[in-house]
């Protein structure tokens, strides 16, 4: 690990101002962090500490429904939270489903925002990587990129975003509240994270400086909360990241689906909001014939960047299958093996 | 910039003079403060074996920097035993052969005892198991450390 200054701001425009500095790096929970540190993919020469700034670690619920999450509050905290787990529960089983039980109970929810990829070429300092050293090139194209990305890709960058908490935050349209030197903006959660295109060192919107301080979910977003459900297929059944995952989440009238909210992870460098797929829903039964249809539409335009075609028949199915554990109702409590596809579905197969 | 810290561990203040704000809380302990309980394995956060308890919540000390843990609290392997007394996931370890190199015990037990604390797992297996996922057992040890957590869970709970 390079060494470094580190600077402890009592308030929030002290951390930006001194974040703003080229080479500095924001610290919080520091489990991403310490760890490319721990490996030389990042070597920031001033770590400024933001896990103690007052009036960010709060869970805010509003009298209209919505909700704000303030940026430093913990994984675990987020997830153990009744009020937010009932309205939100596809939210709490997707956290529930990611890292560790220690790394939930350290990870902040800017920092999971923030994550970096879990690329293997991103990591390994002797492999070729655009993201890590622009114009280097990526190595992970022709080399082991069967879990990389299956929509939004480009010939610079195949990496995916690892975020479980993104799926269901962009599905149910959150916001991001940021703070800079200019002070505070918002950007929907859909708009946060860039696609790698020909600059894929450039991950998110943020500028030097700007701080994620919160994250709100709509009023509206708590209208799903019967028919919510997170699915992630993992290489191994707990402690791993997702090889595809899914949110989806059903608001039913009438035994019809009024409005569907569906994402992906795992797919590509951003979580991935299948629209078109919602739309063809709205009004169907919610029937495994629809459902197939709508996971066609939601891989549209997915194409394979190495040997991980895998990916898309499976992405498919795990959207149609979290269309039918949706439908089939929000479970009273997260189940003991969050979003795991090892249960059954009602009526349908037991196995994947 | 003083890098001078005050933590408490096992109940004990330290004042610690940091000379290097790389210093992780896991290296702190174990080579500052002599406390060789926490074990290093992967130091990546991986494994688990460096659990301890920070302000009462299960961490993994290795992606800690003590800089940042001014007035924490600290709970390690060292600080469970009450005198001569083990502590009853300790004591279940042992009863229930939770262990068989032990290497990575320190952390299963300390991460155990955050679980029991933190009260979602109930007495579904299951549930205890997914809890524990975040500390590996190359020996696979995992049986009797399921066995283990569930049977002193049930007997620090009739002792609260």
């Amino acid at each position: 690990m390079n060494r470094f200054e580190f600077l402890r701001p009592a308030t929030l425009p002290e951390a930006v101002n001194m974040a703003s500095a080229p080479g500095a790096a924001f610290h919080a929970g520091g489990t991403n962090l310490l760890d490319l540190m721990k490996g030389g993919i990042m070597r920031p020469d001033r770590l400024v500490d933001v896990s103690r700034l007052p009036g960010l670690d709060g869970i805010e619920h509003a009298a209209d429904g919505g909700v704000r999450i303030g940026a430093l509050v913990r994984n675990a905290e987020l997830a153990h939270d009744a009020g937010f787990a009932a309205r939100f529960p596809a939210v709490a089983e997707a956290l529930l489903s990611g890292a560790s039980a220690q790394l939930r109970n350290a990870a902040t929810v800017g920092g999971n925002l923030l994550q970096r990829t879990r690329c293997g070429y991103f990591y390994d300092t002797a492999s070729a990587c655009n993201k890590r050293q622009p114009g280097a090139g990526c190595d992970a194209r022709g080399g082991e990129n069967r879990l990389h990305a299956i929509l939004g890709w480009s010939e610079h960058c195949i990496a995916t975003h690892p975020s479980d908490f993104c799926v269901p935050l962009l599905a149910l349209g959150a916001v991001v509240e940021i703070e800079g030197q200019h002070g505070r903006r918002e950007v929907p959660l859909a708009g946060f994270h860039l696609l790698p295109g020909e600059t894929p060192e450039r991950e998110t919107v943020l500028a030097p400086g700007e701080l994620v301080v919160a994250v709100r979910l709509p009023a509206e977003a708590a209208h799903f909360a019967a028919h919510s459900r997170y699915l992630k297929l993992r290489e191994r059944t707990s402690y791993a990241f997702a090889v595809v995952s899914a949110a989806a989440a059903l608001r039913l009238e009438d035994g019809r689906i009024a409005e569907a909210r569906i994402a992906l992870g795992g797919v590509a460098l951003k979580p991935w909001r299948a629209e078109a797929a919602e739309a063809a829903l709205a009004g169907q039964a919610p029937e495994p014939a629809a459902f197939a249809r709508a996971a066609e539409l939601a891989l549209q335009g997915a194409a394979p960047s190495g040997d991980n075609g895998f990916k898309i028949g499976l992405a498919r199915r795990i959207v149609a299958r979290a269309l039918a554990l949706a439908a089939a109702g929000t479970p009273d409590r997260v189940p003991a093996l969050p979003a795991s596809p090892f249960a059954p579905v009602p009526g349908g197969p037991i196995h994947v | 910039m003083s890098l001078s810290i005050s933590l408490t561990v096992n109940g004990v203040v330290h004042a610690v003079a940091l000379d290097d704000p790389r210093v992780t809380l896991l290296d702190l302990l174990r080579e500052r403060l002599h406390l060789t309980g926490s074990k290093k394995g992967c130091d990546r956060g991986q494994c688990g074996a460096c659990t301890v308890l920070l302000d009462g919540r299960r961490t993994n000390a290795c992606l800690v920097l003590a800089v940042a843990q001014d007035g924490a609290s600290v709970t390690t392997i060292e600080g469970l035993a009450d005198g001569g007394a083990l502590h009853p996931m300790q004591q279940a370890f042992i009863d229930h052969d939770g262990f068989q190199c032990g290497f990575c015990t320190p952390g299963q037990i300390m991460s155990a005892v955050g679980l029991v604390r933190e009260g979602q797992a109930g007495s579904d297996p299951e549930r205890v198991r997914e809890g524990m996922s975040g500390n590996l057992c190359r020996c696979g040890a995992y049986a009797g450390i399921t066995e283990a957590v569930l049977d002193a869970q049930a007997k620090m709970e009739k002792a609260a």
